[in-house]
């Protein structure tokens, strides 16, 4: 039991001088895409040769969070304790594991791959001039085991709750978060202090603080890899936050298709109240603090403050008008406050490191760092972590090595479906709040898909509006019909019957949607049509008016034909999914127009340019 | 309780009497309260166990669940509708989720999606007669890296094409 800050102080101590200063340290990335790549059997391979070497004494196997490399999981890192070097193996199966065990862990045996260190920064390295990743939010994840609170101990883990409680007022707190100048990281970017002002103030014995964990935009899954890397960081964070507005509840609302982070936060949570770092009198500061888990049951919207705020009571997660805003009457109609995981995760580092040194990170207006999902048709997919005020090129082109495949970059797409497409000629836009907004596109929570000359604008916006018909609960008229009316016009102009007025039509109804729905949702969902009709004019113009699609994605507006160039070679016909190329070997070969479904394998696979999509 | 159309045919809820216990001892262990509105902040975590024991959430059970909880059925019901993650279908032994993610769609798993449709005959949402297949979409899983993602029960297919959608349904397998 942990119930003094010296003792706290002291079990650190402890557990850092017990971190091992010689043999190696083996980190296995196991978040759940790591897992998805298979990073179980590679553990397990891991387990056995080190076992089957004899090494157990000096080589210690950690299942760490994700590392963000998603491009070469499953990742490996090996640490030599004696001199910190460390070695980051990519595209690990167990037969590689065994031949890195058997190189005596020190080496890189013949054909396994290591990853450039360009992308990954070790900790002394990583705040140095020139790279281009800071990490504030993912400081702990993949490196330590999230399912061990000595190792978040170890690393300065629960001092900044403990200065928070016995060194600062609550109004300190609020003023130092203030000062910061954090800004809510789920997407609206409204700044934390001021948030956590408005409910301080509320004069209530009972108050919530709520973890926002319901992570719904398609592509962003950062909020998930610090649940699952670094779990103890967002409950020291809630029990700051709760310290500073006095509340005493905390409640984590977290999708339910999240299993591996909710199972984490459950190990977090107890082992937290176990050591007396959370419930009642932490570190006999007289604060009270204890957190539960809630789950969503599949409902972006929920993502809403007010939604999910309704969800948590056992209702339909619908919207409901502010004000009142929930820092005056939220759950069970008490002061709540709704923080997004990654906004709890920088609170933390503010508290131990002071209000001045986060503002020194990222722009004067959005200081400190934002935690990306880079994916799409990008070289390298990722999770990655810079300082506000990198460029959108920087990202894309530096740690996401271009574009995959040597395509041609066509658009950046962020914040989700209440997000915009932004074009090549803006990428050298410095990153932040405001900024993203002028191009007619928002931050978001932090997907950043990437496309090439293969994808249709006019189809990204009718997938984006797509989900937010099926997630719009309904509640008010904008968003439910609105939305539907713009879904059907865009449908008309893949299928090539849209006109000129169409266009029309739907700038003006994407408008009155933006100027007339309830919540958040609603307002935003017309954004990645809005920002796609002004930046891709052309696209559409191309559609309507010569009814072509310019990417060869509608496919009501393409035909393949095969041409002369074919030498029947019969590739097309063997990877045709329906089997509707037909020809003898040597001879030309036809494609049956009735049967093709128009997938282009065929012309993903001539190897002689001898199909055309027309 | 018996079922509404009085077909008499047994209920879920009578039929699996070991399942009904176990939901039982479930929502025993809640910290249910007098008060009412406080209580219904429950339901979901409950409706999420009965639909992992009894593997769908059929109007019986609904009935069930709301009796325990002191709400009415349509305020039950307004939940299981509302949330995409409740079905009051029976699902299949081998429910095939297609990740629609933005990365997957730009990847594709439009394509994968309309090539499962014509293989099971089934559209989205839907449960084979056999119940041997369900086939669904679903949001992001977070394995952007290896889209297009089909998921089959717990197992992950990643970078999945067209001609691979045949070999996935032969991998299920009873």
């Amino acid at each position: 039991m942990i119930d003094t800050v010296a003792k706290l102080k002291d079990y650190a101590g402890e557990k850092k001088a017990a971190a091992p200063k010689a043999g190696t340290t083996v980190l296995v990335s196991m978040g759940t895409c790591g897992i998805a790549a298979g990073a179980t059997p590679v553990y397990e391979a891991f387990k056995k040769a080190i076992a089957d070497m004899k090494l157990e004494d000096s080589v210690e196997l950690v299942s760490s969070g994700c590392m963000g490399l998603c491009h070469s999981e499953p990742s490996v890192e090996v640490i030599d304790n004696s001199t910190g070097k460390s070695t980051m193996f990519g595209d690990v199966d167990a037969a590689k594991a065994v031949r890195i065990v058997e190189g005596g862990l020190s080496t890189i045996p013949v054909g396994v791959n290591t990853v450039e260190r360009t992308w990954y920064y070790p900790e002394e390295e990583e705040n140095s001039i020139g790279a281009i990743q800071a990490r504030i939010v993912l400081r702990n994840s993949g490196r330590i085991n999230p399912e061990k609170i000595d190792d978040y101990i170890a690393r300065e883990g629960y001092q900044a709750m403990a200065k928070a409680l016995t060194e600062m007022t609550p109004q300190e707190v609020v003023q130092t978060i203030t000062e910061s100048g954090l800004r809510g990281r789920g997407g609206g970017g409204f700044p934390t202090g001021i948030k956590w002002k408005f409910a301080a103030a509320q004069n209530s014995e009972e108050k919530y603080m709520i973890c926002n964990a319901d992570e719904g935009d398609p592509g962003a899954f950062m909020d998930r890899a610090v649940l699952e890397g670094d779990p103890h960081a967002v409950l020291e964070a809630m029990a700051i936050a709760g310290y500073a507005v006095g509340a005493k509840n905390g409640v984590i609302y977290i999708r339910a298709e999240y299993p591996l982070a909710i199972q984490r936060l459950q190990i977090a949570i107890k082992q937290a109240e176990e050591k007396g770092l959370l419930g009642k009198n932490i570190l006999g500061s007289g604060h009270d603090f204890k957190i539960e888990l809630k789950y969503g049951a599949g409902a972006f919207v929920c993502g809403e403050e007010t939604s999910l705020i309704h969800s948590i009571e056992g209702m339909r997660g619908e919207p409901t008008f502010k004000p009142p805003f929930p820092a005056v009457e939220g759950l069970w109609k008490k002061p709540t406050i709704v923080n997004n995981v990654e906004t709890y995760a920088n609170v933390p580092a503010i508290i131990r490191q002071g209000a001045a040194w986060f503002k020194s990170l990222g722009t004067e207006k959005s200081p400190g760092t934002k935690v990306f999902a880079l994916a799409g048709k990008v070289d390298k997919v990722g999770l990655v972590e810079v300082p506000m005020g990198t460029t959108l090129k920087d990202i894309i082109f530096g740690l996401g090595g271009g574009i995959f495949g040597g395509k041609e970059f066509k658009a950046v797409q962020t914040g989700g479906p209440s997000g915009g497409c932004i074009k090549f000629d803006k990428i050298d836009t410095p990153i932040d709040y405001d900024n993203l907004i002028a191009l007619g596109s928002m931050m978001g929570s932090g997907g950043m898909i990437v496309m090439d000359e293969d994808d249709c604008m006019v189809n990204v916006a009718k997938f984006f509006l797509e989900f937010t018909l099926d997630e719009s609960c309904g509640k008010c008229t904008p968003c439910r019909i609105g939305n539907k009316r713009l879904f059907e016009m865009l449908e008309q102009i893949c299928e090539g019957k849209g006109t000129e007025e169409t266009l029309e039509k739907l700038r003006n109804l994407g408008h009155t949607i933006k100027d007339t729905a309830l919540c958040g949702l609603g307002q935003t969902s017309p954004n990645p049509v809005l920002s796609t009709l002004i930046n891709f004019e052309d696209e559409y113009m191309a559609h309507v008016k010569d009814n072509k699609c310019p990417a060869g994605v509608c496919t009501k507006l393409i035909t393949y034909e095969i041409n002369d160039n074919c030498v029947g070679c019969m590739l097309c016909a063997r990877n045709c999914p329906v089997n509707c190329i037909s020809g003898e070997r040597r001879e030309k070969h036809t494609i049956d127009q009735s049967a093709c479904i128009k997938c282009g394998v065929c012309y993903n696979h001539c190897k002689f340019h001898a199909i055309d999509r027309i | 309780m018996s079922c509404e159309c009085n077909c008499g045919q047994k209920t879920m809820v009578d039929e699996y009497p070991e399942k009904r216990i176990q939901l039982e001892e479930y929502i025993s262990t809640l910290e249910l309260t007098e008060d009412k509105a406080r209580n219904r902040g429950f339901l979901i975590q409950t409706l999420h166990k009965a639909q992992e024991i009894f593997g769908y959430l059929p109007l019986d059970l609904q009935h069930f669940v709301a009796d325990k909880l002191g709400l009415h059925l349509s305020e039950v019901n307004g939940v299981i509708s509302f949330y995409s993650f409740f079905t009051d279908k029976p699902v299949g032994r081998y429910k095939i989720n297609i990740c629609t993610g933005t990365a997957c769609f730009v990847k594709g798993a439009g394509q994968i999606v309309e090539e499962f449709k014509r293989y099971l005959n089934l559209e989205v949402g839907e449960t084979s007669r056999d119940r041997k297949f369900s086939l669904g979409a679903l949001r992001c899983v977070g394995a952007c890296s290896l889209a297009p993602v089909v998921m089959v029960n717990e197992k992950v297919y990643g970078n999945v094409t067209a001609k691979m959608v045949p070999e996935i349904i032969d991998d299920c397998q009873d």
